[in-house]
């Protein structure tokens, strides 16, 4: 089954990349396993044929945000961030939490499962590739959210360029 | 019709998730956790694709759109408020920020 093979070594990719994400100690390095995660998880939106949100993970975060990050962490010290203890004191509380909401999540999947099984997966139309899919319900069903979106990436531009700025007057 | 189960997709989601929750909770580095709430939304996307991808309804994908505009929102304002911090305070350390604990 090549999708299923496709599947797994796209997910063991997002795994193994997010556990470097969170233990290397120098941040380039997080943002570069990063980068990686950001890709395997778009392969998956492909693999499920969402491919407008697979050029939009790649050119809004891999090619967006990702750069954002690089820029900050210039700006700020490294070499020093570097040689810090990565992890704060209360790191075993915080895991142990954790380790208790994986196996509520894994217990109440397994628990759940039936569920999900509502028959195979419907075939999109074939008539309408997906960008114009996705288009279609956004312009038609959530023009009020898109227009609140805007807005809000507005808000957000404005409040970072002010938090960024050398002086408030 | 990829023939994946659709719980598998639940599980990567879930495993992406804690990782990106074990990040939050442990690191002192703020902008490693930034990155985890990177994480947690990608965790949620797949989870609204898979669901998206199940009904055979694009709904789900648009929901996930709006996901990545507030990802975008975040690290922006995030990032600034880094910035700013760092200029200050002279740390990235969340642990180190404490003025408010006194």
């Amino acid at each position: 089954m090549l999708a299923q093979s496709v599947f797994f070594i796209l997910a063991a990719v997002a795994l193994s990349s997010g556990v470097m994400v969170i233990t290397r100690r120098n941040p380039v390095h997080s943002v570069i396993w990063l980068i990686v995660t950001l890709f395997s998880v778009g392969g998956i939106f492909l693999l499920q044929y969402a491919q407008f949100l697979f050029a939009v993970q790649i050119i809004l975060y891999v090619g967006g945000i990702m750069v954002l990050y690089l820029f900050v962490i210039m700006l700020i010290r490294v070499e020093t961030v570097a040689k810090q203890a990565p992890y704060g004191r209360q790191w075993p509380i915080g895991l142990g939490a954790v380790l208790v909401l994986a196996a509520e999540l894994i217990y109440s999947l397994h628990k759940g499962v039936e569920s999900f099984h509502l028959g195979p997966p419907v075939r999109p139309p074939m008539d309408m590739n997906n960008t114009e899919a996705v288009a279609g319900v956004l312009y038609n069903n959530y023009m009020l959210p898109v227009e609140i979106a805007s807005l809000l990436l507005l808000v957000a531009m404005v409040g970072a360029v002010l938090m960024a700025k050398k002086r408030f007057e | 019709m990829t023939g994946i189960p659709v719980e598998y997709f639940l599980l990567l989601g879930t495993g992406l998730f804690t990782i990106g929750v074990v990040g939050v909770l442990t690191r002192r580095n703020i902008i490693i956790i930034l990155m985890s709430i990177e994480l947690i939304l990608n965790a949620v996307n797949i989870n609204l694709v898979a669901f998206s991808h199940l009904y055979g309804n694009v709904n789900g994908q648009v929901f996930a759109l709006f996901v990545i505009t507030d990802a975008v929102a975040e690290a922006a304002v995030g990032l600034g408020l880094i910035i700013a911090l760092f200029r200050n305070k002279e740390t990235v350390n969340a642990d180190e920020i404490d003025l408010l604990k006194w």
